[in-house]
């Protein structure tokens, strides 16, 4: 450790032979993050929400095809489903569609990661929905009922209007979790920020991984930390006065 | 297409050591992880100040930071610092004892704010010093009411442990894709292992909710 040569001014440096510089790198990297993780968050909300909604339903069928969707994508790790899903997909489907798959599709890498990784949250998201509809009075659904509306009313306007501001804290980490399994996709390709760092400490810088991983560290940080304000800030705002205590300063 | 299911057969040899290593180091990490975070949960809660800091800082950093960054870190500073090349295998588990230790901290940490503080106040009472009164009086309430939370995590962390195939690790998916890039068969060897992890994790997240209604202490 004596010897390590510390430089960090080392992302200002051009890399050698290409014209660019490794904050350039950096930069992109931090765009591939945040575009994968926004839009699987995305996929994952919505899906997330129909299912675990669909779990608290009265059909039993229903609620047991949510119960069993959840329980597939909770328990195989993320790495294998993007595996599942970028290696095995395109060789079970239907041969044309498996040869789109591999050579027509646009941005492979990319869209792959979006819908794995969106699935994947989509079944923790399910999870906390289903928690914070289970948390209200069952009264409240009663009284929905009483009031003549049928069971979709009850949910669009009685119940499912308190679930979500009950789950905004748990859905907080969901949202941060998201940035931080989005660095899962590098395994298919998808050049994102953890990509780009390995990159450079392996290949390119590999005297000054100290510094380059340190300021990588620091990019997931504030990241985390953004996001962590943007949600508490969303449950100031959705506050039923009175009711539930939320947003922490 | 025709699956090549004898390939599976002839590599489940192999196959085998990997998911070892995958126990062994889901193992040593909760083990350590317990310890190292009870301690952590122990100084968040303490009142002397930069004790308490130190380990919000701790647990908040590596809270934040994905996992394979953190693979990533230890993987190149465990040689830079011991001057050894310890190699993927072996620096996985210092980097999952440490960033686990953070997520379970904050498990136990809840275990212990659980514990009404008449309880503190009785073991004062009793003569108890700080230690006797964590080994005797809040730690034992507080582990049991979080002993499902702690088996739960380490369930994650089993799933987890699969990420150290990025550094090119042997654990049961770095087996599995050394044989599907050896043989050329990613389909039979990718749904193998994500069965065993399913097949794994699902009975085991069945147990601990078993266990969770079983020991659940009625108040």
């Amino acid at each position: 450790m004596g010897q390590y040569q510390w430089n960090w001014g080392i992302i200002l440096e051009e890399v050698y032979g290409t014209g660019e510089y490794y904050y350039q790198w950096l930069i992109t990297g931090l765009g591939w993050t945040v575009a994968t993780a926004l839009s699987a968050w995305v996929i994952a909300l919505i899906l997330g929400s129909l299912i675990g909604t669909v779990r608290t339903m009265p059909n039993k069928w229903l609620a047991g095809l949510a119960t069993a969707y959840v329980e597939l994508f909770r328990n195989i790790p993320l790495i294998v489903q993007l595996f599942l899903w970028f290696f095995v997909l395109p060789e079970v489907l239907p041969e044309q569609m498996g040869t789109w798959m591999k050579q027509d599709m646009p941005m492979p890498e990319f869209i792959t990661a979006v819908i794995g990784l969106g699935l994947f949250t989509s079944a923790r998201v399910a999870e906390q929905v289903r928690t914070g509809i289970m948390a209200l009075p069952r009264g409240q659904r009663y009284a929905g009922q009483a009031l003549g509306f049928t069971l979709g009313q009850t949910y669009r306007y009685v119940l499912l209007p308190m679930a979500f501001r009950i789950v905004i804290p748990p859905l907080t980490s969901e949202f941060m979790n998201v940035f931080k399994n989005s660095a899962v996709a590098l395994a298919i390709g998808v050049t994102e920020l953890t990509f780009q760092m390995r990159q450079i400490t392996g290949e390119y810088a590999p005297g000054n991984p100290i510094e380059v991983m340190t300021m990588v560290s620091v990019i997931y940080l504030i990241m985390a930390f953004s996001v962590n304000r943007l949600m508490a800030f969303i449950e100031r705002r959705t506050q039923v006065p009175g009711y539930i205590s939320g947003g922490s300063k | 297409m025709d699956f090549n299911f004898s390939a599976i057969v002839d590599s489940k040899d192999f196959l085998w050591e990997g998911l070892k290593y995958s126990a062994s180091l889901t193992l040593f990490a909760t083990f350590f992880g317990i310890v190292f975070g009870t301690l952590l949960a122990m100084a968040r809660l303490s009142s002397i100040k930069p004790l308490n800091l130190a380990a919000s800082a701790y647990v908040n950093l590596f809270r934040s930071v994905p996992l394979l960054l953190v693979i990533f870190w230890f993987y190149i500073l465990v040689p830079l610092i011991s001057g050894v090349q310890v190699g993927a295998d072996k620096s996985a588990y210092i980097t999952f004892a440490i960033f686990e230790a953070a997520y379970f901290c904050e498990i136990i940490r809840a275990g212990i704010q659980s514990i009404s503080r008449g309880q503190v106040s009785a073991g004062q009472a009793m003569g108890f010093t700080y230690a006797q009164n964590m080994r005797y009086v809040i730690l034992p309430q507080a582990f049991r009411n979080v002993v499902p939370l702690l088996l739960t995590q380490t369930i994650i962390l089993f799933q987890d442990t699969s990420l150290v195939y990025v550094v090119g690790a042997t654990d049961l998916l770095g087996a599995a894709s050394k044989v599907a890039n050896r043989d050329y068969i990613p389909v039979e060897m990718y749904v193998t292992v994500a069965v065993i992890y399913f097949t794994i994790s699902f009975v085991l997240s069945r147990l601990v909710k078993r266990l969770h209604t079983a020991i659940a202490v009625i108040r």
